[in-house]
């Protein structure tokens, strides 16, 4: 096994900024946003996309960053947490995790967040066992999940208003 | 639960939602996960592949020789840096790099240093290892009599009276035996009517905080700092001054926001290697463990419980006897604490006149065990509820009128021969039966799908004795600044301390700032672990703004100004030095009294400065064809004193129970000959969303701890208590299948369905 193989430069559009990174073949894109756009909203934990952790939107989709290959990004829309209070207001998901008490450690939060961003663009009113089957590949080692859940129901109010 | 101030500044009480919140729902807070340092290095470890062995040979030349690799180091490269690289907090047992031989997978041999983490982690697996494989014991039970020890002598830390005796101790895996005898046990055993005698099990399982283990040490002139996610960083400090021979004050500790800690990051874990490999290269070096690493560094006690009781015809209980083994794996850690501070509660919340225990650390070949959310005593209540039921069915009482004859009151004395006071225990016990309906019939189920209601509690002790330190600053402009070494990890202890500073000076929590733990900056705390920062922290913060507060009318008193002028604070310092100008600090140190257990008998009239009670009801489903169970109500209540926040406080009770729902339930370290399967969330799974009980909820009975800082006392553990047997007591009590063994697993229960109509399945 060798580690090193010919770097490449991708060009993608990064929180609404297009930019451009060399990276490696197998360098991942939680790699790839943490340690060269100091995007630390973006974590590694499992490192099996089994946690939910390193959650990104990819063209609007929640990807684990940490099995998804950075070169994948080449030409892509990226989003991450940090985008969605970029202009200092936060997202009504974001308040609504606030007001609802939605995480203990934080640890996780990001990835929830982004999770619970895509589900309600996808269904504005989700139902329990739909909230349930879009944030069930997110992990909360706190058990702040009763709290997420109305978290969700609070921000699809939200953004009914 | 209701939001009553109870206080004159309105502050306890209050539901306020954590200080930090915008900064976790932006990913903007900080972890130690995120630092880097320049010129830093990353250490990546290379880790045994066998359960006991001699080492004959490290081979690095081939690792040394990748490009990029800075330096491969074993435990010789550390001796010349640290004379003696054994750490612990109970036993000076485990070494920085294994030295000689191993003692479980996965133990650490080497380290490889590089810029690039990449590089490092190739590196690493390209050290060649060859050891002479030993015999080696990983059953708790079978460590007692085996003869395959796991270390040749007992390394007792010199720092403790109580362990002074087991100094230089051989041939033997008991690291630590804990004995009490209350009444004359033997004799009521001899006279009784019935006895029953039961032995339970429970699993070893990891604590898998999302943020895994990190250390960063920067050492350079000598002095070091090391960031890291530790709940102790008063111990690593003087732990890491220990190893070097350094004054404490040339050791600088700082943490900041935890990913999750659960007791897996108490006491030193990844720091000493850090720090060694940065005294080694002369630069920064930081260690961040994999998920698949952190089931190597710490796990919570596989346990043996013998429990034998000797019950009257009306169901009064009047002795108990209780053999106790922790499997505490290759090194002690904590486990010898373990075995003692909660092996002395492990005849439970019961009065009962005549009381045996024996409690046991145990080494084995397996990965190390410490602290997990409870401090043994998950272990000790599984084995204790599920036994109370047992005897209430075998006597053919009601498990809860049984547990309402013979429970622990008020003014009673405990096993330790301690006047039970302020322990809400019967309050708890009654809420919990009015919760679930007990005595009410329900939906029991038909066909392939039966339904059961079981409950339970349990009954802790706060470790004693331990102190915390605290000062409080007030600015020129009045604000104020507190600086306290207890470390947030998701409970919320920012937002507390903030609460209590802030009703002690008649300030809004929001407005004041907590310093996160910085051993140069924050006083000594002894550490965030065993639900004890709330009672401890709680009082030197209270102490300390007290002491602020005090200082500032001095000030008033000083500069002039009558006594209840409602003069801003800034005024006084603008009075005293014509300006915007000074700091007035308070400092509180906050020492609970307390009284060892004698030596013999565990007896003491002062066990803990404050009692814990956690009980659970459940109402489970199990499906007859499959063994699955389902829960569909899981109620937590505990008597935690006056809340500080009782919205953080109900999150923390329902988030317990909900992590230990995986104890109870599917989570289980599996390992063959030695080697752990499982260790990573592919195959050890935790509660996901989808494993929540259609019903869940949590609450406090109404108590005060007198003793505690505004009434408060620690609610971290509570929730965990009670969850296994509850389930298991419900198992019982739906399909009549009992269960002596974690987890309570579809398989298990359909082998127990199978031997209950006489028709066993085979063993595997």
């Amino acid at each position: 096994m060798t580690v090193s193989a010919a770097p490449m430069t991708i060009r993608f559009t990064l929180n609404s900024a297009v930019v451009d990174a060399l990276i490696t073949p197998h360098q991942s894109l939680v790699e790839l946003l943490r340690e060269r756009f100091d995007l630390f909203g973006v974590r590694e934990s499992c490192g099996q996309g089994l946690c939910g952790c390193c959650t990104v939107l990819v063209d609007g989709h929640a990807v684990s960053s940490c099995l998804y290959l950075a070169a994948f990004a080449d030409g892509a829309e990226v989003i991450t947490v940090e985008h969605l209070a970029a202009d200092g207001r936060l997202d009504p998901v974001q308040e609504a995790f606030i007001e609802a008490g939605a995480f203990q450690c934080g640890f996780c939060t990001p990835g929830f967040v982004l999770m619970t961003k895509q589900l309600l663009d996808e269904i504005p009113d989700p139902s329990d066992d739909e909230i349930r089957h879009y944030l069930s590949g997110n992990l909360c080692r706190c058990g702040a999940y009763p709290e997420i859940i109305a978290a969700v129901k609070l921000a699809a109010q939200k953004r009914a208003v | 639960m209701s939001d009553v101030p109870r206080f004159s500044s309105g502050q306890i009480g209050r539901s306020l939602p954590r200080l930090e919140s915008r900064a976790k729902v932006t990913g903007t807070a900080e972890y130690i996960h995120n630092l880097r340092l320049p010129g830093m290095l990353y250490g990546k470890i290379c880790r045994s592949t066998v359960p006991h062995g001699r080492i004959r040979c490290i081979e690095t030349r081939a690792a040394a020789a990748i490009g990029g690799v800075h330096r491969v180091v074993t435990a010789a490269d550390i001796r010349t840096v640290i004379a003696e690289p054994y750490y612990g907090p109970a036993f000076h047992d485990q070494p920085i790099l294994a030295e000689g031989k191993v003692r479980h997978v996965g133990e650490p041999v080497a380290a490889v240093l590089a810029a690039d983490p990449h590089i490092a982690e190739q590196a690493a697996q390209a050290i060649e290892i060859d050891y002479e494989p030993m015999p080696a014991v990983f059953d708790e039970v079978e460590a007692l009599s085996s003869a395959v020890f796991v270390h040749d002598q007992l390394k007792p830390a010199g720092t403790f009276a109580d362990l002074k005796h087991l100094v230089g101790r051989r041939d033997t895996n008991i690291a630590l035996d804990f004995h009490l005898r209350r009444g004359d046990p033997a004799k009521a055993f001899a006279n009784a009517e019935q006895v029953f005698e039961h032995t339970f099990r429970t699993q070893q399982t990891m604590h898998t905080p999302l943020e895994p283990h990190v250390a960063l040490a920067d050492a350079r002139d000598g002095s070091a700092t090391i960031y890291s996610s530790t709940q102790n960083p008063s111990f690593v400090r003087t732990e890491i001054a220990r190893l070097l021979g350094w004054p404490e004050n040339r050791v600088r500790v700082k943490t900041a926001f935890l990913g999750g800690g659960f007791g897996a990051k108490v006491y030193v874990k990844v720091e000493a290697l850090a720090m060694a490999l940065s005294l080694l290269a002369g630069r920064p070096v930081k260690i961040a463990l994999t998920m698949e690493e952190q089931f190597f560094t710490i796990s919570r006690h596989a346990s043996t419980f013998r429990i034998k009781s000797a019950v009257e015809k009306d169901g009064r209980i009047t002795a108990r006897h209780c053999e106790v083994f922790y499997n505490g794996g290759a090194y002690a850690d904590i486990g010898p604490r373990v075995a003692q501070k909660s092996g002395f509660t492990a005849a439970g919340p019961y009065d009962i006149e005549n009381t045996a225990i024996d409690s046991f650390e145990i080494y084995t070949n397996r990965p190390p065990a410490g602290a997990f959310r409870g401090f043994g005593m998950p272990q000790l209540v599984w084995a204790y509820e599920g036994h109370t039921d047992l005897i209430a069915r075998g006597l053919g009482l009601d498990p809860l009128e049984f547990r309402r004859k013979n429970l622990l009151r008020e003014g009673r004395p405990h096993a330790t021969g301690t006047i039970m006071r302020d322990a809400a225990t019967a309050a708890v016990l009654e809420r919990l039966a009015q919760r679930i309906g007990w005595g009410q019939s329900f939906e029991r189920g038909r066909g392939t799908l039966r339904r059961g209601r079981g409950i339970a509690v349990g009954l802790k002790a706060a470790i004693s004795p331990t102190t915390s330190v605290a000062t409080v600053a007030i600015a020129a402009d009045g604000s104020c600044t507190v600086y306290c070494g207890t470390v947030d990890m998701g409970q919320g202890s920012t937002t507390a301390m903030a609460q209590i500073a802030a009703e002690t000076l008649g300030l809004e929590a929001e407005a004041v700032q907590v310093v996160a733990p910085d051993t140069d900056v924050t006083p000594y705390d002894m550490g965030t672990l065993g639900s004890r920062s709330t009672f401890h922290m709680g009082h030197a913060v209270r102490l300390a703004a007290a002491e602020a507060k005090t200082k500032l009318a001095a000030l008033a008193a000083e500069t002039g100004v009558p006594p209840d002028t409602n003069l801003p604070v800034a005024e006084l310092f603008r009075r005293k030095y014509g300006m915007q100008a000074g700091t007035v600090v308070g400092s509180g140190s906050y020492l609970p009294s307390y009284a060892p257990p004698d030596h013999a008998t565990g007896q003491t009239p002062n066990a803990t400065p404050f009692w814990m009670i956690g009980g659970s009801a459940a109402e489970i489903e199990v499906d007859t064809e499959t063994g699955l169970v389902r829960v569909l109500r899981l109620i937590t209540v505990a008597d935690a004193g006056t809340p500080v926040n009782p919205r953080i406080l109900e999150t923390q009770l329902t988030g317990a129970a909900i992590q230990h729902l995986g104890m109870t339930l599917f989570e289980n370290m599996e390992f063959t000959d030695g080697q752990l399967r499982n260790p990573n969330f592919a195959e050890y799974k935790i509660p996901g969303i989808r494993d929540l009980p259609e019903q869940l909820t949590a609450e406090i009975v109404d108590a005060v701890q007198e003793s505690g800082p505004y009434g408060a006392k620690g609610v971290g553990e509570t929730g965990t208590f009670a969850v296994a047997p509850a389930i298991a007591n419900a198992l019982d009590d739906a399909v009549g299948v009992r269960l002596m063994e974690l987890p309570i697993t579809p398989e298990a229960v359909y082998r127990g369905l199978r031997r209950a109509a006489g028709d066993p399945l085979p063993e595997e």
